[in-house]
Order: C-alpha cells, then structure tokens, then sequence
C-alpha cells in the first residue's frame, strides 16, 4: 500500500520535473545545432556535431564578458550595499530606543507595499541629473538600500535571546560591540537570505537596466539578451547560445550552494 | 533633562546613525519618487526638460482611449488565470515534495531552476518552444494529431501563451514558501488522524489546508501584487505595434513604452498610479478578508 502511494507521488514529481527541464535540455541542444538543423522537419534530438561555434558567434554580436562583468558589479553593489545598510537600520529597530524610530520603520513598511514601477520615472531623472546614464553605479541606484531587507532582518534581531545583549552591557559594551560582536554573527543566516534574495533579484532585473544603460558596454546580461533578439529574430541556434551563455552561472551558482539557497527563499517568505 | 532620562545617549547616537543611510536611501529613492510620480502625473513635459501642469489631463486622455481599457482587461485575465494557477501547482507539488521519499533534493533543485534563470533568457526560451513552424511544442501537438497553434502571433492565443510562462516560472518560488509552510504542521497531527482512518484526501483538506493558510495567504498577496506588474514575459515574447501586442499589454508595458519608448513620462506616470491604486485596492480587500480564511 505504502510502496504504491510512492510511485504515484514519483510520476506526479517527475511529470512536472520534465515541464521544469525539458525547456532547457531544449536550448542546450538547439545551442549545438546548425541553422538548418535547427529547422529541419521532423526535429532531431541530438545535434550530429555539437557546434561550439555559435557561442563564439554569438559573443563577436554581443560582449558577454562586458555583460558578465557589470552584471556582477551590479549584484556585489546592491548586496553590499542592502546587507550592510539593512542590517544596521534593523538592529536600531529592533535593539535600539529613540524617537522617530516608529515613524521610520512606518515608512519601510509602506514602500514595501508599494509597487517598485511607482519609483522608477523619478529614480531615472534624479540617475540622469547626476550625469550617470549608462554607467555601472547606475545599475545598483535601486537596490542600495532595502526597506525588504531591514524589514527581514528587524525579524531576526527581534527573535534573538536578551541576556547576551544585558551580560555585555555589564561588562561595559558599547552599542557598536553589541551590534558588530553579538548580535550580528548570531543573525547571520538572515544576513546570508538577504544576500542570496538580493542576488537572485539584481540578477534577473530587467526593466531597470534597460532603462538607464543604453550602450552595449553598460549592459547587463538580462539587457544585453535583450537586444540579440532584434538582430538574430530567426537564427535560434544563435539565441540559444545566447541564453545558455547568460543563464549558467545562477544556475551553477545555485546548484552549488541549493541548500543555502533554498533556505534563505524559505526565510525571505513566510507570513504577513 | 527629560529626554536623557528617557532615552540612553548611546542608543540615540547609535540608533540614527543606523538608520541614516537607509532613512536618506527609502527618501530620495522611494519616497520622494513615489510622490514625484504623482506629480508627474499632472504634468506634460513641453521638450528641453520643462514641464508645463496640465490638470487632469493625463487621466482625461487615459480613460478616454481604448488602449488602456484595453490593457486592464489584459492584466486582470492574466492575473485572474495566472494567480490560482500558480498557488493550485505551487501548493501541489509542495504537498508531493513533503513526503518521506528519495530524491527530494534533486525534485526540489529541478523545480527551482526556472526561479534562478534570467526573464529574458527564459522568454527566449519559450518563444522557441512556442515558434509555430518549427518549435517543440507544435511538432508534439502535430504528431499526436492535433492542430499547430500560433502561440504569439494569435492575438487570441498569444496572452495564453504568456500565462504558460508565467505559471512556469513563478512554480518554484511559491512551492519553497508553502513547503516550509508544510513543514511547520506537527507530524502528530497526521498519526492521529490515521489512527482515526483518515485518507490522504480526508488528511488534506482537514489538517494540510487549514494549517498551510498562513504560508498561503501571504503566497496569494504576493503572487497577485506580482501578477499585475508583469511586464518582462510580454516584453520579451511579443512583437512590438502587432495585434498579439494590443492584446497582451499590461498595465506595466504600457508604463514602460510611454514613459521610455514614446517618452511621456506625465502619460506613463499617470498609468503607473492607476496600477498603484489597483495593486492597493486587492491588497486591502485581501488584509480585510483574510480573517474570513486564514488560521492564526
């Protein structure tokens, strides 16, 4: 009876697993194959010679390495940037007695409602005052701060044990060696969800970086993808290798590190 | 005198400078934003970085033309037909993925990988699969003896077309939330439930569904905020100016090709504020309902 349930809960699993897979076994194998087998009727399955050449060709359309470069400049800012800022903001909510602390984590709450299209007119034009269209720090100017972020880790800091914090005070510490030596280690696998949710989302961003950055130096592999669809609309081989070549290293990325991954996402959810 | 009684010095020092790069950073870069855009709204732009205040006119010309009525319709079918897709699947394979068998891990990875690609990556993808003459899926179709189907070029196909992708991607995400959901529901609970003689159906919608309602209600919140703002599938899949387009466009599309494309920032601000009062709107109605169904 049990043995029978299993097998059941296998198909169902592998069924959606194929749904989940197929369309990228799909590009790899287009990625290896000539122009006209990529047409041909009825498809093969398997290129006849896995043709390495269309990444090289589609790397002389595109400057993946430029693209790979910003990109993780793009993601390492907006990390350093909402990892360090948030958890500061949060362990002074959480931690810390002042006046107007109320009133600013009112304001993290409200722009965490509020849809991220509302900011970006006016995020653009200030971008453009300081003369930073179609550079790098553009493409982190959203994510340098994280009303999510603080709002996650004020979760954490409030769930940590008091009598660290009191012990240290009666040993003469200050706030910065609680904050830097106590508290901060002990939240740090929130401070690694907020990593890995920030990477995750600065990485598959695409509207902003369309936006600021317009020369193919700037772009970002999700922007820069963007544009191959307009010169090669027919060659899919080519965009093919074009999306294998922007995609494998969050995928390598997570495979790595899925355990990490799948819990920090795990955190990053939860209840309102 | 009053106020250091009440506060500690070091907490006042320390606490605004913590707060201080993230107070100016939500400032300037979300609040003022956020009521520079409304601004906006009521403004036209007259060339050379002016702008001139035009009343309402924004919205007049809005609800006026056909594009934006239109366009919302577009958005709610998506939202309407994406949203319970996304949590029946999501909660289904959660459910599947919280039982005691092999190869959890490698399930849970496979199902991930569609969450950690790029949008655009995946859209080209899809529109491979979905190429009416020689993608995957029409050859699939053609040899268990159905009709091809123009999946984009279609206007009355091509939002299906979009709602597939969307589900397709958003699967993963969703089914991580309510599986650590799942796992929060105490196994004695389901012992004693067998001990009772209760089925797996009997177990579900009397221990699993009741208890998952937290994790699902915020997956229902987030998923239609995330539903209405689509814009990276559509932008991808669909021919700009073509019929397929006029009848996929979502509100954040329209946003986005006014604002950047045709550059009228007053037109794409005011649109950008109808779908901040929309996305509101569900928000409160969802918060106020969820008394109604959600276990506490």
């Amino acid at each position: 009876m049990r043995k029978n349930k299993n097998w059941i809960i296998h198909l169902l699993l592998v069924l959606g697993g194929l749904i989940m897979v197929v369309p990228f076994v799909w590009m790899v194998l287009t990625a290896g194959k000539t122009l006209p087998e990529s047409t041909q009727i009825p498809p093969t399955i398997f290129p006849k010679k896995f043709q390495f050449i269309n990444f090289k060709d589609v790397a002389k359309v595109l400057p993946f390495g430029k693209f790979y470069f910003n990109t993780l400049l793009m993601v390492l800012g907006r990390v350093a940037g909402s990892v360090m800022f948030s958890a500061t903001a949060a362990f002074a909510c959480a931690r810390l007695k002042f006046p107007g602390r109320d009133l600013f984590f009112g304001m993290v709450l409200v722009q965490m409602m509020i849809p991220s299209q509302i900011f970006i007119t006016p995020q653009y034009l200030l971008v453009q005052k300081m003369g930073l269209l179609d550079t790098i720090p553009a493409l982190m100017v959203p994510g340098i701060v994280s009303a999510f972020g603080t709002f996650l880790l004020r979760q954490f800091f409030l769930g940590l044990p008091n009598d660290l914090e009191e012990a240290a005070v009666l040993d003469g510490a200050n706030v910065w060696t609680i904050f830097y030596k106590i508290m901060l280690p002990l939240a740090r696998s929130g401070l690694v969800a907020l990593a890995i949710f920030t990477a995750l989302f600065a990485f598959k961003d695409l509207m902003w970086p369309l936006i600021v950055n317009s020369s193919m130096g700037k772009m970002t592999l999700s922007s820069g993808l963007a544009n191959l669809q307009g010169q090669y609309t027919t060659n899919y081989p080519q965009l093919m290798s074009g999306s294998v070549l922007a995609i494998w290293p969050m995928i390598l990325i997570f495979i790595l590190f899925q355990k990490k991954f799948i819990e920090g996402i795990a955190t990053t959810g939860g209840k309102l | 005198m009053h106020h250091s009684k009440k506060y500690n010095k070091q907490h006042l020092f320390w606490g605004y400078l913590f707060i201080a790069p993230t107070a100016i950073g939500l400032f300037l870069l979300n609040i003022w934003p956020a009521i520079q855009t409304v601004i906006l709204s009521f403004q036209r732009s007259s060339g050379f970085g002016n702008t001139v205040f035009v009343g309402l006119d924004n919205y007049k010309k809005m609800f006026s033309g056909s594009e934006i009525w239109q366009s919302l319709f577009n958005t709610f079918k998506y939202a309407i037909v994406s949203v319970p897709a996304i949590v029946v699947f999501s909660l289904l394979a959660a459910v599947l993925m919280n039982q005691k068998i092999k190869g959890l891990t490698i399930y849970r990875t496979i199902y991930f990988i569609p969450v950690v690609a790029a949008p655009s990556a995946v859209a080209m993808i899809w529109r491979w699969l979905f190429n009416s003459e020689y993608g995957l899926i029409n050859f699939v179709l053609e040899k268990i003896g159905l009709n091809g189907v123009q999946w984009m070029t279609n206007p009355k196909i091509a939002i299906i077309s979009i709602i597939i992708v969307g589900v397709w991607s958003a699967i993963g995400y969703n089914m991580i939330l309510l599986l650590s959901g799942l796992q929060e529901i105490p196994k004695d609970y389901y012992e004693s439930a067998e001990i009772d003689g209760a089925g797996p159906f009997q177990k579900f919608f009397s221990i699993t569904l009741p208890l998952v309602t937290p994790s699902l209600f915020f997956v229902v919140v987030t998923t239609v905020i995330g539903a209405f703002q689509v814009f990276d599938v559509i932008f991808m899949m669909i021919e700009p100016s073509t019929e397929s387009m006029l009848h996929t466009q979502s509100l954040a599309y329209l946003f986005y090709k006014h604002s950047f494309i045709l550059n009228d920032k007053g037109y794409g601000s005011a649109i950008v504020v109808l779908l901040l009062v929309i996305i509101l709107i569900l928000t409160g109605i969802q918060m106020k309902l969820q008394k109604r169904w959600v276990n506490y």
